[in-house]
């Protein structure tokens, strides 16, 4: 095989896997979209708040320490113990459940039937709280989140593909990070456990209820409101594996909850309702990006990624405004 | 209360319409005007100039532009960054490369600039609505900046990539640039503001603002009506980016004097837009001047309070700020999600009343 098609390969392999990335984001938003109908502008957030709560946890840092050595004038930082990987995840497992009961009781209870944008701007509100306590409660400085995951490229890989390339030419093998395909199995497990879920147990069944009809899931008897805590919780969870993922490729910063922005372009390629949609979408975007980088990049100046996913939206949208899954949008007046 | 109507005595439409139609309010707003007009300019500080007054009013700008486009014709933005720097990047190309022109041009010029590129994002608003819209204008914010910084012919290619606003006069007083003194600044401001809050008051309440309202409220029906969505949609782009762009440019000349462009003009600043306008009430013309002084003072607040009342560390007070501006947003939503203004609107109707409220 020449090199060129080799490169060709290699990009389109890093951007499954960078789109792998982009749909366990939009996973979450898609899940509360369908269950609540509110466009959740703070999962980005989120997944930024669970890796740092994991990091917290996991390092034996003291909650709000800033806070209280300003208030009291004491210096302490850390509990020093370092819990194992396994218990920090379940600990920010109950952070988040918990987190999803008290924003349920605090503020969802207070804006059911509003309009959609309303709840949309809560959600922001949310955000910015979320970015500005997660800051409080364990630092604003960048964290390296280790849990065990591979990763770095493969040398068996690199060596297989440097075989591939023809005879001479300078071909050095396929870089691809283990973390990444760790990633993807990680997508591929959460996909499947979320279908089986909401398929063949009694609350998926009430979950799929909810999305359907708010109404008639309420008159037989099921409860909006749990129903709305267990999304955000299933949300959370969802929010803490991207975080641990992203959090293990880029380190737990800030930047970090910017990765919702990329998944907006891949919801709506995707469409708003469709957890099928989320993964194919994420996949297209991941890959379009990079071959874009790639073969359009250089004549526009390069640094294209950062709006070319949007583009790609847009131009689909004035074809398929419901996206490749969405439901068809029928309007009545 | 010092005045108040007592009764419904209206008799022709013209009566109807009036934006005061109590006399005490129409002298207290008067009233209030010349405060602003002959008064704050004898009293005005730097701190208070730079830090607050100047600020107000050119965020109150953006949020009457942002409110045309969202409030009154129901198009949900994330783009107004982009347009702000839109807006700012026109007014530095026309006022580099065409000194002689006066300012005041100068500004309308960058916004008539931005109402051109603002009617072409507007563009996939006449297939798509809501949240897909609001997703296809962060196409306008990324792709706008990332234009104003890849290509340096927008910069005039100065080394560092920011843009710095020159010195420019009007009738003699310099108004943009180091040595502009802060009552001039201030004036000229508020000048804008004043004429153009006074257009977009009048514009939405005319046949042109009618036909956004009813687009919000149902765009079938509107078109049964015969409304044309294109026409409706297309206008309410066009006018918002309008003010924006001259929003962009203020916030870029008078206030800022240099500017780069991804600090400047961030995603974040779109939110900010979009908060004013939320807190201070949708459709709304009040509600854009309430909801960008919230927004403008209630953090110089924190900040004064956290850092100089308590002595704590920027950063943190930074992350407190953060949240409690999200929490306060929350809050509002829940216990008034029409705004600040409707709060005004709440009290002088019980005002009316009291205190005979039965």
């Amino acid at each position: 095989m020449s090199p060129g098609f080799l490169y060709f390969l290699e990009t389109v392999l890093n951007g499954l896997m960078t789109g792998v990335m982009y749909s366990l984001v939009a996973l979450g938003f898609v899940l509360i979209f369908k269950a609540s109908g509110i466009f959740n502008f703070a999962q980005g957030v989120m997944a930024l708040f669970a890796a740092l709560t994991l990091v917290g946890l996991q390092t034996g840092q003291v909650p709000f320490s800033h806070l209280i050595n300003a208030i009291f004038g004491t210096e302490f930082h850390h509990f020093g113990w370092t819990l194992p990987a396994f218990v920090a995840v379940v600990g920010t497992l109950v952070v988040m459940v918990a987190f999803a009961y008290l924003f349920e009781k605090l503020v969802l209870k207070h804006l059911v039937n509003q309009e959609p944008i309303i709840l949309f701007m809560a959600t922001i509100g949310l955000a910015y709280f979320l970015e500005g306590f997660g800051d409080l409660m364990w630092g604003a400085d960048i964290k390296a989140l280790d849990i065990g995951i591979p990763s770095g490229g493969s040398f068996w890989l690199e060596d297989v593909t440097r075989e591939w390339a023809t005879e001479g030419s300078d071909y050095f093998g396929m870089y691809i990070d283990k973390l990444d395909v760790v990633a993807a199995l990680v997508a591929v497990a959460l996909v499947l456990v979320l279908t089986l879920f909401s398929q063949y147990t009694a609350t998926g069944r009430a979950l799929r209820a909810v999305a359907d009809d708010h109404q008639a899931a309420m008159s037989v008897g099921i409860s909006l409101r749990n129903i709305w805590v267990i999304v955000w919780s299933i949300a959370g969870f969802v929010a803490l594996v991207a975080g641990i993922m992203w959090g293990a490729k880029s380190g737990v910063q800030f930047s970090l909850s910017l990765i919702a922005l990329k998944a907006l372009p891949v919801l709506i390629l995707g469409g708003f309702t469709s957890i099928p949609g989320a993964i194919v979408g994420g996949l297209i975007i991941g890959v379009g990006e990079k071959l874009a980088e790639l073969y359009v990049g250089p004549f526009v100046g390069g640094a294209i990624e950062n709006w070319f996913a949007y583009v790609v939206a847009l131009v689909f949208l004035l074809f398929r405004p419901q996206g490749l899954f969405g439901e068809k949008i029928i309007e009545r007046v | 209360m010092l005045y108040r109507e007592a009764g419904d005595f209206k008799t022709t439409y013209v009566a109807d319409m009036q934006t005061f139609p109590i006399r005490g309010e129409r002298i207290l707003f008067w009233l209030f005007v010349a405060f602003c007009f002959a008064v704050v300019p004898f009293f005005i500080t730097g701190y208070w100039e730079k830090s607050i007054l100047v600020p107000f009013l050119v965020w109150s700008m953006i949020a009457l532009g942002l409110n045309i486009l969202t409030g009154y014709c129901g198009q949900v933005s994330l783009g107004t960054g982009g347009f702000m720097a839109v807006g700012a990047f026109a007014c530095y190309k026309l006022t580099t490369a065409f000194p002689e022109l006066n300012i005041v041009l100068v500004i309308i010029l960058s916004g008539a600039v931005t109402a051109g590129v603002g009617m072409l994002f507007g563009l996939p608003s006449l297939r798509i609505k809501g949240f897909y819209l609001a997703v296809a204008t962060l196409a306008a914010q990324f792709f706008l900046v990332w234009c104003f910084n890849k290509f340096g012919w927008f910069y005039n290619y100065s080394a560092s990539g920011q843009i710095s606003m020159p010195t420019r006069t009007l009738f003699g007083v310099a108004v943009t640039g180091p040595d502009a003194p802060p009552w001039a600044t201030y004036l000229v401001s508020l000048t804008f503001v004043f004429v153009f809050a006074w257009v977009a008051r009048n514009l939405t309440r005319g046949r042109l603002g009618r036909s956004w309202m009813a687009m919000r409220d149902m765009d079938i029906a509107a078109q049964i009506m015969g409304i044309s969505p294109f026409n409706a949609k297309l206008s309410a782009f066009a006018i918002s980016s309008f003010y924006v762009g001259m929003g962009g440019a203020m916030f870029f000349a008078i206030y800022l004097g240099a500017a780069e462009v991804t600090e400047a003009f961030g995603i974040d600043k779109s939110f900010d837009a979009l908060f004013m306008i939320i807190i201070g009430g949708l459709g709304s013309i009040l509600g854009s001047f309430l909801g960008a002084a919230f927004i403008v003072v209630f953090p110089v607040f924190l900040k004064n309070v956290m850092v100089g009342g308590l002595g704590w560390s920027t950063d943190l007070a930074a992350h407190v700020e953060i949240m409690t501006v999200g929490a306060l947003i929350i809050f509002f939503l829940i216990v008034e999600p029409h705004g600040l203004a409707q709060i005004w609107r709440l009290t002088k109707e019980k005002l009316r009343l009291w205190p005979f409220p039965y």
